[in-house]
């Protein structure tokens, strides 16, 4: 077993309460079942839509930007077989529902 | 932990109401956004770290958290709350005003506020009930549109109207308002039971949708709860929305179609419901205000107390429907009593009491060409039933009604 990190970019918001509430259900489901078949190193967390960007020699701080369709709204650390396996896995992610990616990036082995 | 399938939309009710205490009528929208933003968080955390302990009390932190944000940001460029007033302009007093406007109490008593505020007189019904089924229930507007089968552009047209009428009063409706108070409980208990009549026959595709009849019970009870509001009317319409609630379970076959209330297996009627339903309406018999609640939920009860349709005491039914039309003289009610006729006297006298309605306002009923239908069919006219039935699915609303007409239609023809 290989470790790889999702990393979840994007998606729109839920449109109604119900909508919301469909949402989360459906990924709670995903990840209850990852988990059940062995799949889940750790849920990973959610991450602020808000932050700084420090960049260049002179440090400098601004806030983001970041771009809503691309930003990284969580992650989740992932045991799969190879890189094709991790990207099946990722398939069943309910994030494509509301026009999110998935990013899959093996963690480096040695 | 598992949640209740409608946690979030009931809670987005309490908390758009709440806030909207606390922002002001006139910031309806910013009090929605603001409660947006706690689900959405909700939605980012939960689905990583599992729901809370209490994920009601959860959520109302987050938009309590960030209404604090809100406040702070913008108390000097907006007007908040006047009832409020200066409370929210203080560090030191901020937080407690939030804390005692978020009591599950205060909110309470605000759910019944708005309620009695979004069914101002001046807007239609149809307005008036889009605006609970949004505010107070959390429904989204592309769900209350294939609820009412309407485009979502004309749903959005509806709340849009409402809300700005809802903007112009600045503060919730007050239930101390003596003057008003009747007038508006009268237009309150109408729209509940519009909602409520909307969840069980109402136009949408599914023949069924028990979650509106929920909240019309679940905002019946609400106000029945509220002294001053807990009228004869409001205990006989609870009774009458139970009563009715209790025969959802019967209502559909196995393959989803629609059985109508004579063919139904009234062992699956539910038990609770219909105690529930005849302790309301018993408690409702008091004073001397009889109201159409009363009649209608009495109709309930005599089919409630009949184990079959056979035994149903069709001469009470018939009764009440002629009282019925005193309090109320409706065409679609002249129909419900000519169909309790037949059951009474047969086909052909229900079909004599048919005649003497006014067809002109049925012309678009599908249901009164399905009942001209039905009746000729009960006396082996199958051609003439027949050719009422392909009206009626001229005017069917929904795949559901559609497949029972045809199923009719054929039937007909098989006998022909």
């Amino acid at each position: 077993m290989s470790e790889f990190l999702y990393l979840y970019r994007g998606g729109v918001r839920p449109e109604s309460p119900a909508a919301a509430q469909q949402e989360m259900q459906r990924w709670m489901n995903w990840l209850k079942d990852l988990g059940e078949r062995g799949h889940v190193k750790a849920p990973g967390q959610p991450l602020e839509r808000t932050g700084k960007l420090v960049s260049g020699k002179a440090k400098s701080v601004t806030d983001g930007p970041f771009v809503e369709k691309d930003m990284v709204g969580g992650y989740s650390l992932i045991e799969a077989k190879d890189i094709a396996h991790a990207t099946e896995l990722a398939m069943g992610c309910p994030i494509f529902e509301s026009g999110g990616q998935v990013e899959v990036r093996p963690v480096t082995k040695m | 932990m598992t949640i209740d399938e409608h946690l979030f939309r009931r809670e987005a009710g309490r908390m758009v109401t709440a806030l909207t205490r606390v922002f002001g009528v006139h910031n309806l929208a910013l009090a929605e956004d603001v409660v947006q933003d706690a689900l959405c968080r909700a939605l980012e955390v939960w689905k990583f770290r599992g729901v809370p302990e209490n994920p009601a009390a959860w959520l109302m932190t987050a938009a309590k958290n960030r209404a604090l944000d809100v406040l702070r940001r913008e108390r000097t460029a907006r007007t908040f709350a006047p009832e409020l007033g200066s409370l929210l302009e203080s560090e030191w007093t901020i937080i407690p005003a939030l804390d005692s406007v978020l009591d599950p109490s205060v909110i309470r008593d605000d759910e019944l506020r708005m309620m009695f505020s979004c069914c101002h007189p001046r807007l239609p019904e149809e307005v008036q009930v889009a605006l609970v089924l949004q505010i107070l229930c959390g429904f989204g507007t592309r769900e209350l549109a294939s609820a009412f089968l309407c485009s979502h552009a004309a749903m959005e047209k509806r709340i849009v109207r409402g809300k700005k009428m809802l903007a112009s009063a600045k503060t919730l409706f007050e239930l101390g308002a003596r003057d008003e108070f009747p007038a508006r409980l009268a237009g309150v208990q109408r729209a509940l039971y519009l909602l409520f009549n909307e969840g069980y026959h109402g136009a949408s595709e599914a023949a069924v949708r028990a979650e509106l009849c929920d909240e019309a019970i679940r905002l019946v009870v609400l106000l029945s709860e509220h002294a001053a509001a807990a009228t004869p009317a409001t205990l006989a319409l609870g009774g009458l929305m139970c009563l009715l609630a209790a025969r959802l379970p019967a209502r559909l076959d196995g393959a989803g179609d629609l059985i109508p209330l004579v063919e139904q297996d009234r062992a699956r009627w539910d038990t609770r419901l219909l105690a529930e339903g005849r302790r309301l309406l018993d408690s409702s018999a008091t004073g001397s205000e009889v109201s159409v609640y009363h009649i209608e939920a009495a109709i309930a009860a005599v089919h409630a107390d009949a184990s079959t349709n056979s035994d149903t005491r069709w001469d009470q039914v018939v009764a009440l429907y002629d009282t019925l039309l005193v309090l109320r003289d409706s065409p679609v009610v002249a129909l419900q009593r000519a169909l309790a006729i037949a059951e009474r006297d047969g086909p052909a006298a229900a079909l004599a009491a048919l005649r003497d309605i006014d067809p002109e306002p049925l012309a678009t009923y599908p249901f009164y060409f399905a009942a001209l239908g039905e009746l000729e069919r009960r006396r082996d006219q199958h051609e003439i039933a027949r050719g009422h039935f392909q009206a009626a699915l001229a005017l069917a609303r929904n795949p559901l009604e559609r497949r029972f007409l045809a199923g009719r239609i054929a039937d007909c023809e098989g006998k022909r």
